[in-house]
């Protein structure tokens, strides 16, 4: 049948540059472009292009552009945009849910862009960070309602048993990314990563292959709803555990890792066999209230010897702040939330852009709700969700939170042009796929270079920032909503945010 | 002597080394003058092998005992005081010996004038081969083993 959908996007090629070496037609992974020896001319096909940019940055010429298709589908742009009609007519002609990958890029309120930092001038100093020390390192875990000191002779000691605690030199982790979702190569460089900036990654549900077993004290190991990978080994291995319940991405939503996708190795991982679907349920089947999940949280920490702090990771929606005072009374030593912009390797479009709430709002109520019933000392907070930049993270700390996970941008950092195709397996980039011959398109010693580099220019600018504002330690930042005030906000914003507006 | 090897676990096959190689041995040095403008086009000396998704490059291993050096008729062949394999040319007779001993299949053939050789030359005058810096996911490198 004749379909009615425009391709998303022109390709413009130059003629008087290309060479026809065809570096275009062996990188494009959905055939985009071929060669034809009769013309001696490589030509696209546009339907097929996904707008990743593999070909514009690899083609030696740069004789190549992808843009996207201008020509507009029906004259109402005002309410019936180009992606409305699109997604109709792909629904007219598939009678089928509608996937995507990624965060969402509906345009709701960036908070983060709403919010300004404060800086010190004259009356107290500001502080450079070049020349004095300035402490990033950050502790995650449960906090003791009171410190006991005793002292023995001369020296004083700690009385008070501490419960198990990460320790972090940025307050930056790598958010759960699973493998299967990303290539092992990918995995391999955020472990390398974390290793070398001192900070964690997060297996996702995907389990831990066999080989990344060494990097176990930079590993946080996921308990999801499919249980994938989790054995005693796996729970060892790691320096902490988490639960996910949800996920920002499509909070109320389970996953589908598609057979395709379960090759060999990702069977061993996972624990389940070769080419068979990996379906992680919506709900944890043992897990219907917080009651029940303090069981899973207690089963952990058992297995654990109560030697690791137990995470739980939520999704940030409407009552995220009750939700997580009741985690916080089941025992969780972390608890992360997961902001709307969060993003996935696969999910339903609808989902996507309509379930849950910016991770800015969550992060003040939640942290506001612990702190007015006096258990905010009994969790750290991680938060998530489309953190851009190191602006993004300083306030998110000023917020409430103690550390941030980021994901979006450490795939970028490797390549990812959010194309948000991520679900076809077939990343031209090497991250979400599983065929081999594009799996080698990450270099782990150049991934690993880039995300370390990330992690230190967002450390050094964080410290800027932290200079300015006359604090040299990120712990004195922590929920210090003075250091933030709202521009273009509302009176409520204002009130959720706890910050005052700039000018007051 | 350093020598150019390749990486086969991140060997993309994209084959942007042989199209650097061409352009390292095209007259203009110009990318796009290298492949639109001069004819006979300039030779690559290096060669992707690909049979999914194993791809690596292969090209001249210098070899210390090289055989191509040896079954030389003319004296073409040579080693120069780097031990690098060094093709001369004006020296060659094209009776293409060396294409039949080389192990690596590293010599081709280049009929575009007097129907003699071609072989890498680590691209004299740079300080690394084209190939190694134009690699985009450092799948070959230039260093001494």
């Amino acid at each position: 049948m004749k379909s009615y959908i425009p391709g998303n996007f022109k390709i413009d090629r130059d003629a008087d540059k290309c060479i026809a070496c065809e570096v275009c037609v062996r990188q494009c992974s959905y055939e985009v472009h071929a060669y034809d020896a009769e013309e001696d001319a490589v030509q696209a096909d546009e339907s097929l292009c996904t707008g990743c940019q593999r070909c514009v940055v690899f083609c030696p010429t740069e004789a190549l552009g992808v843009q996207p298709n201008s020509n507009p589908g029906s004259k109402n742009q005002g309410h019936w945009t180009d992606n409305d009609r699109k997604r109709v007519l792909k629904q007219a002609e598939t009678g089928g849910v509608l996937l995507t990958g990624m965060g969402t890029d509906k345009p709701y309120p960036i908070y983060w862009d709403n919010m300004v930092l404060n800086a010190s001038q004259v009356t107290n100093p500001s502080i450079d960070p070049l020349r004095e020390p300035m402490e990033l390192r950050t502790y995650l875990g449960r906090k003791p309602d009171m410190l006991e000191i005793e002292s023995r002779d001369t020296c004083p000691s700690l009385k008070t048993t501490l419960a198990p605690q990460l320790k972090l030199e940025v307050p930056i982790l790598f958010s759960a990314i699973s493998y299967g979702a990303v290539s092992y190569n990918v995995c391999e460089s955020m472990a390398r990563a974390s290793k070398a900036a001192g900070t964690f990654w997060n297996t996702g549900e995907g389990g831990l292959h066999k080989n990344l077993h060494g990097y176990g004290n930079n590993t946080i190991v996921q308990v999801a709803s499919g249980r994938f990978g989790v054995d005693k080994n796996y729970l060892d291995v790691a320096a902490a555990v988490e639960i996910k319940i949800g996920q920002g991405a499509k909070p109320g939503i389970g996953g589908h890792l598609p057979g395709e996708k379960v090759t060999e190795p990702i069977s061993e991982t996972r624990m389940i066999p070769v080419g068979t679907d990996a379906i992680s349920p919506a709900p944890h089947h043992d897990i219907y209230s917080i009651e029940d999940l303090s069981q899973l949280i207690y089963a952990l920490k058992e297995a654990t010897n109560y030697t690791k702090p137990i995470c739980v990771k939520i999704a940030a929606v409407h009552n995220a702040a009750a939700i997580a005072s009741g985690i916080v009374r089941a025992g969780a030593d972390i608890i992360a939330i997961d902001g709307i912009r969060g993003g996935t390797g696969a999910a339903p479009t609808v989902i996507r852009d309509n379930v849950g709430i910016p991770i800015e709002l969550a992060l003040a109520a939640v942290d506001q709700r612990l702190r007015d019933e006096g258990i905010r000392n009994q969790a750290s907070i991680i938060a998530a969700g489309g953190f851009r930049n190191s602006a993004d993270i300083v306030k998110a700390i000023a917020l409430g939170a103690d550390a941030v996970y980021i994901a979006t941008s450490a795939l970028i950092a490797i390549g990812c042009t959010v194309c948000q195709m991520c679900y076809t397996g077939k990343c031209p980039w090497g991250i979400t796929t599983q065929q081999p011959h594009l799996v080698k398109r990450i270099n782990p010693d150049i991934a690993t270079e880039r995300l370390t580099n990330l992690l230190r220019g967002w450390a050094l600018e964080i410290k800027e920032m932290l200079g300015g504002m006359g604090i040299n330690a990120i712990e004195s930042l922590r929920g210090n909503r003075l250091h933030l005030r709202g521009v273009g906000l509302t009176d409520t914003e204002l009130d959720i945010l706890g910050i005052l507006p700039a000018g007051r | 002597m350093k020598k150019v090897y390749p990486k086969e676990d991140v060997c993309i096959g994209c084959r942007l080394c042989e199209i650097h190689c061409l352009v390292q041995h095209s007259k203009s040095k110009d990318i796009i003058k290298a492949f639109k403008k001069e004819f006979p086009r300039a030779l690559k000396r290096i060669r992707v092998e690909e049979k999914r998704p194993v791809s690596f490059a292969v090209q001249c291993r210098h070899c210390s005992d090289a055989p191509c050096v040896a079954a030389c008729l003319t004296g073409a062949m040579s080693k120069d005081e780097r031990g690098a394999v060094l093709h001369n040319p004006d020296k060659c007779i094209g009776c293409w010996t060396c294409i039949m001993v080389c192990p690596f299949g590293a010599i081709q053939t280049d009929k575009r004038g007097k129907r003699i050789v071609a072989k890498c030359d680590l691209c004299p005058g740079e300080e690394t081969p084209v190939c190694v810096v134009h690699c985009p996911n450092r799948a070959l490198v230039y260093e001494e083993r």
